[in-house]
């Protein structure tokens, strides 16, 4: 294995960016141009006349920002709600020995190889029973079930990397597990618990199946359920889809760029140990 | 800790030695080891009622003909009989299929080659890391509204390379053939640099003095991938695929969204009993219920093919 890296090696990182950057790069031009320009064959690279409107559009649809809305509500929910059960369970099996720990690994791992369409006829069943569906709580309650194990193994790993002495030292001086966990490890892991959060708020962002199953109404739909609809809406405004699905994007871009080291580290702990 | 496992022991209630669930009962006596259950019990009760309860309940759905909200009568395998008549069913089933060995193949090949080449030292590799996770970072539903704008004919810079190189010249948009190669290539986009990342992770545990000692022995390139690389990756590699195949067997909002629900898949077929024909809705249960084991075939086809233990990972 040669471990320099040449020429060829660069075309090649060049290449592989670009590809994947393109589709991003293209889209973002789509939404500042004008819609004559839009329609220019062939295409020109750059774009030729700058132009906001198509953001001005998005920006001020209410279907838009009410979507926008509801992605943050649902989202900040479910992280909320995974970072606390989650860094319970995760400060267990990260520290503490007791016989069921293999089995709640077990079942957690078993959670990520769930397909999640098999359960939304009994949920919507019961949702709608309960008279939850359309409310915020139909998406909410699913998606803190399949965030919650990327949650708990992004902090197992967090919580193993911490020097345990100090959790010792405090058990020392009268301290109880609780309170070794609450007031020593928890302000200790603010940096993993911050990470860790962002991740699981991406995961929510993105998702789709249950909102879309669960929530027939714009009062409580998210920005992933409202912006594919916006083309039968925008019908032949692409450079408003665009916008929108520009500014839903931009955020994760950049919290990918910052977290990039951390995702990847927590990502494939499980993967290669 | 040792010693306060000890301590615990103790407190052994005679009559529950040899059950199962004593070593539970011993370990709720012990201060330390009871804090671990209240710790895990709100994950642990979550997961039970929300995916394993529903999961039961969609099994006996399935054998019942349920309409929401009215009535529902005991069938037997009715649905499942009727389910694999349904030409529906079987156009998602195919497409589920084709996508998923098309996309999978092409994104665990092109992956591999992509860790193996950028498996060295070079300037830039955490710029490199965050491009690659860009398009995964992404919803699938925002990725699949950005391609079609692309596929979009007219407008669309994918619909005029195609027509341009005499590829395609007809609306990708409405046809069925030529969504789904138009789907598999998204797919491809937006997991590949991904599955490399997961693959280069594995191939940087392997130390560089294997290969040296390989290359030593006169060992070449070749061999030396399919003698050291492979096997040792083969952990990292069935976690990748299976992951990435159970993804693709569900595949639901890339169909949704890019194609204007012209595209069937599985999932989208049961999402059509649920949400918009509630006549289907039992055929639904059916094909939840396949899914499942479906699902469950291929996690054990893999496990088992690779000869890996499943708890290693």
């Amino acid at each position: 294995m040669e471990k320099k890296a040449g020429i060829k090696f660069y075309l090649g990182m060049v290449v592989f960016v670009f590809l994947t950057l393109f589709p991003l790069l293209w889209v973002l031009k789509m939404s500042v141009i004008t819609a004559s320009e839009l329609q220019q064959l062939p295409p020109k690279i750059l774009p030729q006349d700058i132009t906001f409107g198509n953001y001005d559009t998005i920006f001020s649809d209410t279907r838009f920002q009410r979507g926008v809305a509801n992605s943050v509500v649902i989202a900040g929910f479910t992280t909320l709600i995974c970072l606390v059960f989650g860094s319970f369970c995760a400060y267990a099996l990260a520290r503490l020995d007791f016989f069921l720990k293999t089995p709640v690994l077990s079942l957690t791992l078993a959670i990520a190889f769930f397909p999640a369409v098999a359960i939304i006829g009994p949920l919507f069943l019961q949702f709608t029973s309960m008279g939850i569906i359309n409310t915020y709580w139909a998406a909410i309650i699913p998606d803190v079930l399949f965030a919650l194990p990327l949650t708990i193994y992004l902090l197992v790993a967090y919580f193993r990397e911490l020097p345990v002495d100090l959790e010792q030292a405090a058990k020392v001086d009268g301290a109880t597990t609780w309170q070794a966990f609450t007031k020593v490890t928890v302000p200790l892991s603010m940096p993993g618990v911050v990470t860790t959060g962002l991740l699981t708020f991406i995961f929510a962002w993105n998702e789709f199946l249950f909102a879309n199953t669960f929530l027939g109404t714009p009062l409580t739909q998210p920005a992933t359920v409202v912006i594919p609809n916006f083309a039968t809406i925008y019908t032949t405004d692409y450079g408003a889809q665009a916008a929108a699905a520009l500014v839903v994007t931009v955020p994760l871009v950049i919290l990918v760029m910052i977290f990039q080291r951390r995702i990847v580290s927590g990502l494939t702990a499980g993967a290669v140990k | 800790m040792a010693k306060s496992a000890t301590a615990g022991t103790a407190h052994v209630p005679q009559g529950s030695r040899g059950m199962p669930w004593s070593p539970i009962f011993r370990e709720l006596g012990d201060p330390e080891k009871r804090t671990a259950y209240y710790m895990v019990m709100p994950a642990l009760l979550l997961i039970l009622i929300i995916a394993f309860t529903p999961i039961v309940y969609s099994f006996v759905l399935s054998f019942q003909e349920t309409i929401p909200g009215q009535s529902s009568t005991w069938v037997g395998f009715d649905n499942y009989v009727n389910m694999f008549q349904d030409p529906d069913f079987l156009t998602g089933l195919t497409n589920t299929a084709v996508f998923t060995v098309a996309s999978v193949s092409f994104e665990f090949s092109l992956g591999l080659w992509l860790a193996t080449a950028l498996n060295r030292g070079f300037r830039g590799q955490g710029t490199m890391r965050s491009i690659a996770l860009m398009p995964w970072a992404f919803p699938t539903v925002i990725s699949a509204v950005m391609w079609r704008l692309m596929y979009q004919d007219g407008v669309g810079i994918m619909a005029y390379i195609a027509e341009t190189i005499g590829l395609y010249t007809k609306p990708i948009l409405t046809s069925e053939g030529a969504l789904m190669v138009a789907a598999i290539l998204v797919d491809v986009w937006k997991t590949t640099p991904f599955m490399a990342i997961l693959l280069l992770a594995g191939l940087q545990t392997i130390p560089e003095d294997v290969y040296e000692a390989a290359r030593v022995d006169g060992a070449t390139p070749k061999q030396s991938f399919w003698r050291i690389t492979f096997p040792l990756l083969k952990g990292s590699i069935l976690v990748a695929l299976l992951f990435r195949t159970l993804d693709a067997w569900r595949i639901y909002d890339l169909f949704w969204a890019m194609s204007d629900r012209q595209l069937d898949s599985l999932s989208t077929y049961v999402f059509t009993g649920v949400r918009i024909s509630q006549l289907d809705f039992s055929l639904g249960m059916a094909a939840s219920v396949f899914i499942f084991l479906s699902s469950l075939a291929i996690a054990f086809i893999f496990i088992g093919a690779l000869g890996v233990r499943a708890n290693k990972a």
